[in-house]
């Protein structure tokens, strides 16, 4: 390009450079809108829990401000952390959250590796079948699953229905299929020289994986684990149908079970309990943040 | 260190033949390139050697040993990829030593190979550095030493070099000779570049379409290519293809490129080509620096034209000169200071005493 081609566009590139940045200008009025506008959108419920959580129930139920706490107290935390019943739903929560997670983890990332990497007869259709099987809603496979295991329980003679442990073997139903898929797309996007490197090295199918794969597929990994954790812990209907003895419930069955009596609801309680339930997760997130969005993001683009 | 042998290996793919029957024989401490355009075959033959790839038919033997069913582990070989392959989440230290520490090497032994190796490479300030923070050229070191350490029998290169820029590659092409001058290791190399072929091979093989052309030294293969493919494929800028005819005018034999143009074959040229069919349809092939500019004294065998230059290309120690023969694109190569322009007229010289006889049909040189 030579400097006359320049100066002759001069006035012209002039106005093209002022409407961009006016363009990028709009462009960001409108993310801060809409993100603004999201934000109230999802933070107003937590935001309205948190406050009801700090209210008596004489004040939740008195006709003031909702939006105000007049007399705040810890009183509903005080209670809920005291109550053994509270502390067992929580404790029955987290391990069933923690054992479901490494069963997944357990069975997700060999699957996961074998259906990427290793070319046997049905790998392909296998694969898809594991996807497909994600799909069939739980309100649908509860019936046939409470079924299937009231048969395992007659015919082995151990309790399984109403036993908090049942969830171990329910969970998986859920969290496997779905790791194992996103597992896939983690381990193929990781180039063929890497394990074809190993091979000749001298490493075998479990050397390749455990130590060449898992280390680098290790954001997708802690992605996965997030999402089973997360799986695991909100899950709503499953408990609900495979336990009911109070002593067996987690956290978000317990809550709703346990604090709403017939048309009674304690509601200080309720937001309570759900805020306190919702720490775990909240808390694994902030830790696990910057690998999980690294892990959504990995392989989009190489290097 | 050993030798590689191939016998009647065959590659198929479904019902795709992608390679079909290549024998050929690689001496110890050869350097042995495998060169051809995309698709003939080059690197699947690589990877048979590796173990890779499973032989559809055939066998392979590496230090006399059959290893058509040997994994790759146990065929003690070493391979670098052009993409380097390199493991991210380990340094440079521990990329290099992966192997030796799989097969359980007393740790001083590791230590005290990869140090050699990274002396041998330059790279010993970078031991302790992942992947990510090296350059291409760099991590292409790497990845020659993570095959040194395991001193194997046999190095394979995967077009190592093709994902450098032009510059680094010379002068990784420069490295890679150097290092198997001192670690004399037979090594195999894949390539697409017949610069690369050229510059680093004991011998090359020339391979097209699942074939392989013709095998030879570099020199063999630019002064006496076999096939058409190989006389055009191998030299850059490639060798001109100008279709012609025998004639005998007055018992002499004389060569016609068109109705205007047609030269006195040189004796020796004369003798070889007398017995050809005159009915047979022919190619002229001639490299660029046989086509030179023209002046007053001529040796034997060098025949003056006059020809109107499409295109120049000045490249400083000479100039690329580009012209028409009755429709088919010329290039020769002339001084600088030979006055050629684009669009003027130009007396060239042919040296037909470097000619290329190649019968159309069969693609055969004569």
């Amino acid at each position: 390009m030579s400097t006359l081609a320049i100066d002759k566009s001069g006035p012209s590139r002039k106005v093209k450079y002022g409407s961009m940045s006016r363009d990028r200008a709009w462009a960001l009025r409108w993310s801060y809108f809409f993100l603004v506008l999201f934000a109230i959108f999802f933070l107003t419920p937590p935001v309205y829990m948190l406050i009801t959580s700090l209210k008596s129930s004489a004040e939740i139920s008195a006709a003031t401000n909702p939006w105000w706490v007049f007399h705040p107290t810890l009183s509903n935390y005080v209670e809920l952390l005291t109550s053994n019943q509270f502390l067992r739903f929580f404790w029955n929560s987290s391990i069933v959250s923690i054992v479901v997670v490494i069963v997944t983890m357990l069975i997700s990332i060999p699957a996961a590796f074998a259906l990427a990497r290793m070319k046997f007869w049905g790998s392909a259709t296998l694969a898809t079948g594991v996807f497909l099987t994600y799909l069939i809603p739980d309100s649908l496979l509860f019936i046939p699953l409470f079924k299937m295991l009231g048969v395992v329980q007659d015919y082995t003679g151990i309790t399984l229905l109403n036993r908090w442990y049942v969830l171990l073997f329910i969970y998986p139903t859920l969290t496997v299929p779905f790791c194992t898929w996103i597992m896939i797309g983690y381990f193929a996007s990781i180039p063929k020289e890497l394990d074809e490197a190993a091979l000749i090295d001298g490493a075998s199918w479990l050397q390749t994986l455990t130590r060449i794969f898992i280390p680098v597929a290790l954001p997708g990994l802690i992605a996965a684990t997030i999402f089973a954790f997360t799986v695991s812990w909100a899950q709503f209907l499953y408990p609900l149908v495979f336990t009911t003895s109070i002593d067996q419930l987690v956290l978000p069955v317990g809550i709703t079970t346990t604090l709403i009596k017939g048309d009674v609801f304690n509601w200080g309680q309720i937001m309570t309990g759900a805020l306190l339930g919702a720490a775990p997760p909240l808390i694994i997130y902030a830790f696990l943040m910057d690998y999980y969005i690294a892990g959504l993001t990995a392989g989009a683009t190489k290097g | 260190m050993a030798d590689v042998a191939l016998r009647k290996v065959v590659k198929r793919y479904d019902d795709v033949e992608a390679v079909r029957g290549i024998d050929l024989d690689i001496a110890d401490h050869e350097f042995i390139v495998l060169v051809g355009p995309s698709g003939c075959g080059k690197s699947t033959t690589l990877r048979m050697i590796a173990g890779l790839e499973d032989i559809s038919d055939g066998d392979i033997m590496i230090g006399g040993d059959v290893v058509n069913d040997v994994p790759p582990k146990d065929r003690d070989i070493a391979m670098v990829f052009q993409n380097y392959a390199l493991y991210p989440h380990m340094t440079v230290a521990e990329n290099m030593s992966f192997g030796l520490r799989l097969k359980h090497y007393p740790k001083a032994e590791i230590k005290a190979r990869v140090t050699e190796a990274a002396r041998l490479l330059d790279i010993t300030d970078l031991i302790d550095r992942k992947p990510k923070q090296l350059s291409g050229g760099q991590r292409q070191r790497v990845a020659m030493g993570r095959a040194i350490v395991r001193n194997p029998k046999v190095f394979l290169f995967d077009e190592p070099l093709s994902n450098l820029d032009a510059k680094l590659r010379v002068q990784m092409r420069i490295e890679i000779k150097k290092v198997h001058q001192k670690v004399r290791t037979t090594t195999v190399y894949v390539t697409h570049d017949q610069v690369e072929a050229m510059t680093l091979a004991d011998r090359v093989v020339v391979m097209n379409k699942g074939r392989i052309e013709q095998i030879g030294t570099p020199n063999e293969l630019y002064h006496k290519p076999a096939t058409h493919f190989v006389a055009g494929f191998i030299g850059s800028p490639a060798m001109n293809f100008i279709p012609c005819r025998l004639e005998d005018v007055g018992g002499a034999l004389q060569l016609r490129l068109t109705d205007r143009i047609a030269f006195a074959l040189p004796p020796a040229r004369a003798a070889r080509y007398s017995a050809l069919p005159r009915t047979d349809k022919l190619l002229l092939g001639i490299r660029p620096e046989h086509l030179t500019e023209s002046h007053a004294h001529l040796g034997p065998g060098v025949e003056p034209f006059d020809t109107v230059l499409d295109v120049t290309e000045p490249m400083g120690m000479e100039t690329l000169v580009y012209f028409g023969l009755d429709g088919t694109p010329v290039c020769g190569r002339v001084d600088p200071n030979a006055g050629a322009t684009d669009g003027a007229p130009m007396r060239l010289a042919m040296d037909l005493n470097n000619m290329h006889l190649l019968n159309e049909e069969t693609g055969v040189v004569l």
